[in-house]
Order: structure tokens, then C-alpha cells, then sequence
């Protein structure tokens, strides 16, 4: 029982995660219909950011709600600017052309950015895994029986900033203008050009606020497993973006939904089968969703636009 | 505007092909990262005439395994300078033909070639990292050229024919040291696996200990997986903590190994955790924090052995190139040392007659342990248990076969 129970907080520990970059692939879809395979690669150069602003702060980074802020707004306030920079030289020239040629676009800049973060010269790290530096103190929280389940605080604060981002998401996408501009811009942007909304700000705001979101992300990562390499991004960008797909593209909460199955259900094949099954089980559970609702467990499937 | 994507894509190009000229090195570059690490001109270069002996070396001097390739050379031109110091072989000097295979197979076997035919070496001493040696004994095997890996543990290496040697023990035996030092010196009873399944070495160590552990009378729980890349452990790990083990067999790579023993003590387990040589890297202490104190791993050669001969080394080394030799540096010393030997010995310079030599190997003094070459030409000698704490390894107890 205790087991189960551990296994459970350190799924929703991993699935949380996943959610938030998840997220980023379901926005930018759902305004651009584009897949952006580089976004977990966006989430690597944000956890980078990171691991150097938080050795810039040294100790005042370790421990200080204002250190920790800033490690996270120096992360994805760098990591939206670097969105922004991919939107307009990658992707906006390539807009009215056929979408395969951006969603290659993308692959080109998701390689571009893991590879090129493996080089060893100037400001870049290197290939050899880092330690991340500990910017929360881990201290045990919560401790049932004789250590049968520990709950770490910096589980606790991970998991409240990422609903807070979550929540936050919601409200922008749902509570204000700007977010109403988005979704016009999702329905049918050329329209929404005529009806006075500015599309490419619109565009370029959504691909700075996933690719903030994806930095925020990528440091709850760095925290919960401490070790970070240039091909992380790779990783858990193909597990977010199968999470997105799983709960329905481009579907907010369906992005949630989906990411926190993923993440409980690698644990328990993990926990009680073997790790050797995790992916193949994952990916199994992506096809079968496919096979019996195209459009994800929460999209509706909508017939393409001729 | 609409022009300023293409410029700034060519601006990249540029940009990407200024970076290529600073990593990949120009095939004169060997020539050059020599003289960079100010090479004595009687280790290095090419020979310059009848002379002279020459000997080949292929290693990572750049890449991936950069520091293998590396602290490999600096071992060799130590030997090589000892050797011409006290005269030489058979009235000749000795010089080494080094290549870097940047850390990759292909480049490698091409290094190996270049030795054979352009160079013709009358030895090769071969890589580190058992998939490049791999690459390379099939090429010095075909043309007849005695090769000696100091490092590759990899049991298949030396298997490709009789042309090929190693001065380090085989993986296989890691695992029979690990479980021998659990069981005797930890009086463990029962322990958990949890092995890489990508990596063959770490399957290979963790299959022999199980047997031997269980030979000896221990009981192993249960053995988990990961995935080399992987870097949450955790299920892994609780599923392990149920079973109550008094100690963890992980016979991975520093890379994962490091997150593992943090993320073990955040389950709670306060167990000591066990490794092979895998392990022996400075960034073992920084991936793994305070979590891998107290940890034990098998390695080569330990820098606090008191022997003479190895303090002698490490202070030579020291003064030649600075900071403490690894096991690396240690094992290049050594097959280079047995090298010299075998050709003193052999009655001329032809690869059968240097082959012969080599083979006939038995109590050679190295700084890693004596080396006795079996008759499947692997080194049979004892390993080291070293055990981690507070950012160094320090010295355990020595295992023999």
C-alpha cells in the first residue's frame, strides 16, 4: 500500500512535468496548426539558462524565495526572447507555405539546438551531463510510517508552481483579449487578419508565453532529477508531445489530463513490471488511443477544411 | 525584412563553419595538439631513420571520451621516455605514432590502417573506450600486427584473434570482485541489482555477480532496469527499498550512477551502493553529491596504493604533466612498459616473432597490478575496491582471481 501510494506522488511528480510542456506543443497547434518539434529542445536551452543564472546568484540562488524567482524568471524570460527569435527566422517565412516544410523546419531547429549545446567552445556546456545546483533546499516534508513514503517539500512548491502556471495558462487563453485574439487567430487567421486582430503579434506572443512556459518547466525538471545534458530536450519534448496528443492537440485541459496519465502510467509499469517496457507501453497507449478516438481523449475530430 | 532570414541563416553557416574548424581537427591537427602538449621530441613525431622503433597509438584526443584518450598518451610517453632514457631497445629508441579517432570506431579503424600501411608500425597500443579497440583489432589482426589494448574490458576485444592483447582484467571478473568484497568484507546478505539494459558491460557485471553472490551464499532480491539517458530512477528505486536490501549492485556509467545514489537516499535508502570501473570519474562526485559517500566500486589501480613502483609513477607523472594519473593514465604506463619488454625479448622485429613475445608475458611488474597474460590474451591480475567520500576515492582492499 505504501509503495502504491509512493509510486502515485512520484507519477503526478512526473506528469506534472510532462503537462507543462505538453502544453506549449497544444498552444502552439492550436494557433498555428503547427507541431513544433523544437520545443523541448527550447525547454533544454531554458534549463541551461537556468544553471547559469543560478550559479551567477550562488548561494542567494539556494534557499531564497527571491532567488528562486529570479532563476526562473532569468529562464524564461530568456527562453520566450528565444521563442520569439525562432517564430520570426524560422517559422514566419514559411507560414502560407505547405505545412510539412515548417513542421521540417522545426526537426531542423530541434537538432540544431541539442547538437549544438554539445559543442565546447564559448558559453556552451558541452556534452557531459551536469549536476544541477540545488536552488531549493530539499528538506523531507512529509514522512509516513517508518519512511515508507517521504514527500519532499521541493515536490510540494514544483507541483504548486506548475498549477499555478497551469491555472494561470487557463485564465489567459479563457479571462482576457489577448486570449481572445488567440483563439480568433486558431479559428481561421486569415479572417481574423480582416477582423483587425493583429495575427503575427498574436503568433509571436503565443510562441514567447509555450516557450516560457516550456523554461518553467524544464527547471521543475532540473530540480526534481537534478542531472541536465544537451539531449534531454529530445526526451521529454517526444513524451510531452505524445501526452498532447494522448488528451487531444491542441486542447488545454486534455493536455493536462493526458500528461498526468502518461506519467502514472510509465511509474507503474516501471514500479511493478520493468523499465524496458516503459516506452513500448507508452507509445502503445498513444496508438491505442489513436485507434479508438483519433481525436484524443478529449478532441473532437474535425473535418479538414478543403 | 524579408530578406533578413536568409542572411541570418548564412550568418549561422558561417558562424557553424568557424565552430567546425575549432573542434574538428585538420589531419595535421594530431601534429599539432603534440606539440601543444610540449611532446619530448624522443616520444613523438615521426622516426627519423633505421634507428629508431616505431610504435603506433590510436586514442579519443578529442570527443566524448577526450580524457580517456588523453591520460592514455601522457602513460605511454612516460614508459617511452623511461625506456630511451635507459638506453633504448635492442641500440634503438623508441618514438609512438599517435592518432586521435575522435572518440568514434570508423575514424579509428582508418587511424589503424594509416599505421599499418603508410607508418608501418611494429606495434599498435590500442584504445580505451572496447568498441574503437574493436574496430581497430580487426584491421591490426588482418595485417599481422601485434596489438595492445591497455584499457578495453570488453570480454569479445582480444577474441578477435591472436594478434590482439589487453593489460586490464575482463568485465566478467568485475562482477565476481564486487560480489566476493560484498559478501566477505560487507558481510551482505542480501542485495538488489539495478543494471543498465542498454549497455552490454553493465548486463555482462551484473550477471556475474548474481551468480557469484549467490554462490557465496548471499540471496539477490530483485533486479530492476533502467535505460542509459534516463534520469528518474524512482520506481525503480521504491520497488528496490520494498525488498529491504542491505546494499545495491549498480554497474553503470558515472553519468547515471551519480543521479541514482541521489535519488536512492531520497526513497530512503541509506544502503551502500557497489559499482565497477564504470564509475571512476571526477564527475561521479559532482552528479552525485553527498548521496554517493560511502559507496564502493572496483576499479584498476587505486593512487593511494603505498608499492614503491606506484608512488614512483604517480610522482613522475605529476611532474610531467600534472595532477594525479587515473586508472587510465596508469594502464597506458603499463601496456606500454610490457610492450618495451616483449620487444627486448622477441628475436626480431616481425610482427610473428613480436606477437610471440607478448604472449609470453608472466609477472610483469605493472603500476596496475603484475600482468600475466593467459592463453586467451587477457591479463589475469587483481582489482581494487575503492570507496567513494567527500569528493575523492580512497583505497579498499585489493581482490585477486
Amino acid at each position: 500500500m505504501a509503495q502504491l501510494l509512493q509510486h502515485l506522488i512520484n507519477g503526478l511528480a512526473a506528469g506534472t512535468i510532462y503537462a507543462l510542456v505538453a502544453l506549449g506543443y497544444t498552444m502552439v497547434y492550436g494557433v498555428l496548426k503547427l507541431i513544433n518539434f523544437a520545443h523541448g529542445d527550447v525547454m533544454m536551452v531554458g534549463v541551461y539558462m537556468g544553471y547559469a543564472s543560478a550559479f551567477a546568484l550562488g548561494r542567494e540562488a539556494r534557499g531564497s524565495l527571491l532567488g528562486i524567482a529570479a532563476v526562473f524568471a532569468v529562464a524564461m524570460l530568456g527562453c520566450a526572447l528565444l521563442g520569439f527569435i525562432i517564430e520570426r527566422f524560422a517559422y514566419r517565412p514559411l507560414r502560407e507555405k505547405p505545412r510539412l516544410t515548417a513542421l521540417i523546419t522545426a526537426i531542423g531547429i530541434s537538432f540544431a539546438l541539442s547538437y549544438g549545446f554539445q559543442l565546447d567552445i564559448g558559453f556552451l556546456p558541452g556534452a557531459s551531463p551536469r549536476a544541477f545546483p540545488e536552488i531549493i533546499e530539499p528538506t523531507e516534508w512529509l514522512i509516513i510510517g517508518d519512511r515508507d513514503v517521504v514527500v519532499w517539500n521541493w515536490q510540494i512548491i514544483s507541483f504548486l508552481i506548475a498549477v499555478g502556471l497551469m491555472v494561470g495558462l487557463q485564465y489567459l487563453v479563457f479571462g482576457t483579449r489577448f486570449g481572445q485574439a488567440m483563439r480568433a487567430v486558431s479559428w481561421d487567421h486569415r479572417v481574423a487578419a480582416l477582423m483587425g486582430i493583429p495575427t503575427d503579434r498574436v503568433i509571436a506572443l503565443t510562441f514567447m508565453l509555450s516557450s516560457g512556459l516550456a523554461a518553467g518547466a524544464g527547471l521543475l525538471y532540473a530540480i526534481k532529477d537534478t542531472s541536465v545534458s544537451p539531449l534531454m530536450g529530445l526526451y521529454v519534448g517526444l513524451k510531452a508531445f505524445v501526452a498532447a496528443v494522448i488528451g487531444g492537440i491542441g486542447h488545454v485541459p486534455g493536455a493536462v489530463v493526458g500528461a498526468l496519465v502518461l506519467g502514472l502510467v510509465e511509474e507503474f509499469v516501471v514500479g511493478y513490471a520493468a523499465s524496458s517496457w516503459r516506452d513500448a507501453v507508452a507509445f502503445g497507449f498513444l496508438i491505442l488511443v489513436l485507434l479508438v478516438k483519433p481525436g484524443g481523449l478529449f478532441g473532437r475530430v474535425a473535418a479538414e477544411k478543403v | 525584412m524579408r530578406r533578413l532570414a536568409p542572411m541570418l541563416l548564412a550568418a549561422l553557416a558561417v558562424l557553424a563553419a568557424a565552430c567546425e574548424k575549432k573542434t574538428q581537427p585538420t589531419p595535421s591537427g594530431e601534429a599539432g595538439a603534440q606539440a601543444a602538449q610540449g611532446q619530448p621530441a624522443s616520444a613523438g613525431g615521426t622516426p627519423t631513420g633505421a634507428d629508431t622503433i616505431l610504435l603506433g597509438q590510436v586514442g579519443a584526443l578529442t570527443g566524448g571520451q577526450a580524457t580517456f584518450g588523453i591520460s592514455t598518451r601522457n602513460g605511454i610517453e612516460l614508459a617511452l621516455k623511461e625506456a630511451n632514457a635507459a638506453g633504448g631497445v635492442k641500440g634503438k629508441k623508441l618514438a609512438v605514432k599517435v592518432y586521435d579517432n575522435q572518440s568514434k570506431p570508423e575514424e579509428a579503424a582508418q587511424a589503424t590502417t594509416r599505421l599499418i600501411t603508410q607508418d608501418k608500425v611494429v606495434l599498435i597500443l590500442g584504445d580505451v573506450a572496447s568498441s574503437n579497440s574493436l574496430a581497430m583489432a580487426e584491421k591490426a589482426q588482418a595485417a599481422g600486427v601485434p596489438m595492445i589494448t591497455p584499457s578495453s574490458t570488453n570480454t569479445t576485444v582480444t577474441q578477435k584473434g591472436d594478434y590482439i592483447f589487453r593489460v586490464c582484467f575482463i568485465d566478467p571478473f568485475q562482477g565476481f570482485v564486487m560480489a566476493k568484497f560484498a559478501r566477505d568484507e560487507l558481510k551482505l546478505g542480501k542485495v538488489a541489482v539495478l543494471q543498465d539494459n542498454k549497455s552490454a558491460y553493465s548486463i555482462d557485471l551484473s550477471d556475474v555477480f548474481t551468480r557469484k553472490f549467490k554462490e557465496m551464499g548471499g540471496t539477490v532480491a530483485t533486479t530492476e532496469s533502467y535505460s542509459q539517458g534516463d534520469t528518474d530512477y524512482r520506481a525503480q528505486l521504491t520497488a528496490i527499498k520494498k525488498t529491504q536490501p542491505d546494499g545495491i549492485y549498480v554497474p553503470g556509467y558515472y553519468s547515471e550512477v551519480g543521479v541514482i545514489a541521489r535519488q536512492a537516499r531520497e526513497v530512503g535508502l541509506k544502503v551502500p551502493l557497489m559499482g565497477g570501473d564504470g564509475w571512476d570519474s571526477e564527475k561521479l562526485f559532482e552528479l552525485g553529491g553527498s548521496a554517493i559517500n560511502g559507496s564502493y566500486f572496483s576499479n584498476h589501480y587505486s593512487p593511494d596504493n603505498p608499492d614503491a613502483r606506484v608512488q614512483k609513477f604517480i610522482a613522475d607523472y605529476k611532474a610531467a604533466y600534472g595532477g594525479v594519473p587515473d586508472a587510465l593514465a596508469a594502464l597506458g604506463y603499463d601496456a606500454a612498459r610490457v610492450a618495451i619488454e616483449a620487444l627486448q625479448r622477441a628475436k626480431d622485429l616481425s610482427g610473428p616473432s613480436v606477437r610471440d613475445a607478448i604472449a609470453q608475458t608472466k609477472d610483469f611488474p605493472g603500476v596496475a597490478g603484475t600482468v600475466t597474460l593467459d592463453d586467451k590474451r587477457n591479463a589475469v591480475k587483481s582489482a581494487v575496491v575503492l570507496k567513494v567520500g567527500d569528493g575523492k576515492t580512497q583505497y579498499v582492499t585489493t581482490i585477486s582471481p
